[in-house]
């Protein structure tokens, strides 16, 4: 892999951009590997690349049935933070913030790491309550959170409308290293890292089927062929379920369609992000200059990644009440990405029934914050068996009532 | 949009009129299950890419609880039924056969 710098683009504008060379290779996939993982989003391919840094097994294939980032990775709005209330939410969120911040520097890729801050809007006393107690949680977690007043509210983000005409701004809860980064970079970066390891990253190849023997898994059947594993990681997102199935388990996961859309581009006008979860609305800008929005999720389980018009409407009604600006701008696309919601809105990182079958997904909506510190638990789960960031997500964790409850702290808006 | 008939008042309702009550058909087994069984009913979910059942409800419109045939993959209809029943009826069933042949979910082919 040749490294990206200054130097690199200065001495191939010498040569008319003649020596760069492709960020990835396209394999064809080997008879064997040690660890098959399915899915190369940025989860997958996070995995991927921390079982290969972090324990040295690089004798991996990443399989994917589309395009690298072509799912959930390259449909979010791009949202990071960590301020959870639940403990183990808090260590896995915060693990991957602190992840965010060097990770340009770790996958020599600049995927645009913006600490640009979030503000989680208070506009009812029941906010105001369960936003203070998230500060207090989060000042004992070691996650760096306040809660501020109205004012503090218009001076960071001064085209907010705090007198709106349903639900005036009270206060928010302020997470000033949050921020957003460049979601396909993500993607790509994890790509290039985890190709110069020598892993394969496999696109258009769809699992047809898990073949297991004795209990055990023993490889897959795609449409590139059958190929064979010792350990097998489902990272799939929305298709876990359908994953699952293969694998002879069920999980307690349902799929719904989640959109977001985004406006012209306009001169900078905001440089925070907003989220306001009592009117369903989300908002922040991109380098580009448009208003990166996201939106709400059909009450029905949908796998064709597009959702219901009127959550679209239901979204823009909200915002134009909290950014009145915002009422005279053309939005320029929509779409739906497919969600995987658990019951405790808590992900799922654990063994399943199956041995040598592992499974990340549960990530619901708001997964892309959680991509480098997923990874990161994921692959120490996979590598050797257990790891103290997926203790708690356990997909066993329902029959004990050991619920993470995050519905309330994250049931809406990421 | 969405639209699905209420079997009750014959109404072709949009899905602003109704309210989506998640998966049909679940069953809760009394004194003596397992534990197993407790996680199933209150927990553990179909979530196929096909054939689906579903609870809705008329919210804005009669207000009764019916179930409904649907494929998540395509968002088409096969058709809706009173909720006072433990399976799919016969009649939906084969209508599902018709087009989805060879389907399956969970106890009902």
């Amino acid at each position: 892999m040749k490294r990206y710098s200054a130097f690199a683009i200065a001495r191939e504008a010498f040569r008319q951009h003649q020596g760069w060379t492709r960020a990835w290779a396209n394999p064809a996939p080997r008879a064997k590997y040690d660890v098959i993982i399915v899915g190369a989003g940025g989860h997958g391919l996070a995995t991927a690349y921390y079982l290969g840094r972090n324990f040295g097994i690089t004798n991996v294939a990443i399989l994917e049935k589309g395009w690298l980032g072509g799912g959930n990775t390259g449909r979010n709005t791009t949202i990071i933070r960590s301020n959870y209330l639940q403990d183990p939410s808090a260590a896995i969120y915060e693990k991957s913030r602190s992840l965010y911040e060097t990770m340009s520097q770790d996958l020599n890729y600049n995927v645009m790491f913006s600490p640009r801050g979030v503000i989680m809007l208070a506009q009812t006393q029941h906010e105001i309550r369960g936003y203070k107690r998230t500060a207090h949680a989060n000042a004992l977690q070691g996650v760096k959170t306040e809660w501020i007043g109205p004012e503090k509210v218009k001076e960071l983000c001064p085209i907010i409308n705090l007198d709106g005409p349903r639900y005036p701004v009270l206060g928010g809860l302020w997470q000033a290293r949050g921020g957003t980064a460049r979601h396909d970079a993500v993607a790509w970066g994890y790509a290039r890292a985890c190709s110069d390891m020598g892993m394969h990253v496999i696109q258009q190849c769809e699992v047809t089927a898990i073949r297991r023997e004795g209990g055990r898994v023993v490889g897959v059947d795609t449409t590139k062929g059958a190929i064979d594993c010792d350990k097998l990681g489902l990272v799939v997102a929305g298709h876990s379920g359908v994953m699952a199935q293969m694998a002879g388990f069920r999980l307690p996961i349902e799929s719904v369609a989640l959109q977001a859309l985004v406006s012209e581009p306009i001169k900078p006008c905001m440089d925070v992000v907003v989220m306001a979860n009592t009117v369903h609305g989300y908002m922040s800008q991109s380098d580009k200059g448009e208003m990166v929005i996201g939106g709400g999720t059909d009450g029905y389980n949908n796998y064709t990644q597009r959702g219901s018009f009127h959550h679209i409407e239901e979204t823009v009604r909200a915002l134009i009440e909290t950014f009145p600006m915002v009422a005279r701008l053309k939005m320029l696309r929509q779409w739906g990405g497919i969600v995987d919601v658990t019951g405790d809105r808590s992900p799922i990182l654990s063994k399943t029934p199956v041995d040598g079958v592992f499974v990340n997904c549960g990530w619901g909506t708001g997964g892309f914050k959680a991509i480098p510190g997923s990874g990161w638990a994921m692959a120490e789960l996979m590598a050797k068996g257990a790891s103290p960031l997926t203790e708690e997500f356990s997909m066993f964790r329902f029959r004990e009532g050991k619920f993470i409850d995050e519905s309330v702290a994250a049931g809406v808006a990421h | 949009m969405l639209t699905l008939q209420c079997p009750y008042c014959g109404v072709q309702a949009d899905e602003t009129d109704l309210h989506a009550g998640g998966q049909a058909h679940l069953k809760r087994h009394g004194p003596g299950s397992s534990d197993d069984q407790f996680e199933d009913y209150m927990f553990v979910r179909e979530n196929p890419k096909g054939v689906h059942f579903e609870r809705w409800r008329h919210a804005y419109g009669c207000g009764k609880w019916f179930l409904a045939a649907r494929c998540t993959a395509t968002l088409e209809v096969f058709g809706t039924y009173p909720a006072q029943t433990t399976e799919p009826p016969q009649e939906i069933r084969d209508r599902i056969s018709a087009k989805r042949p060879g389907w399956t979910w969970g106890d009902f082919a």
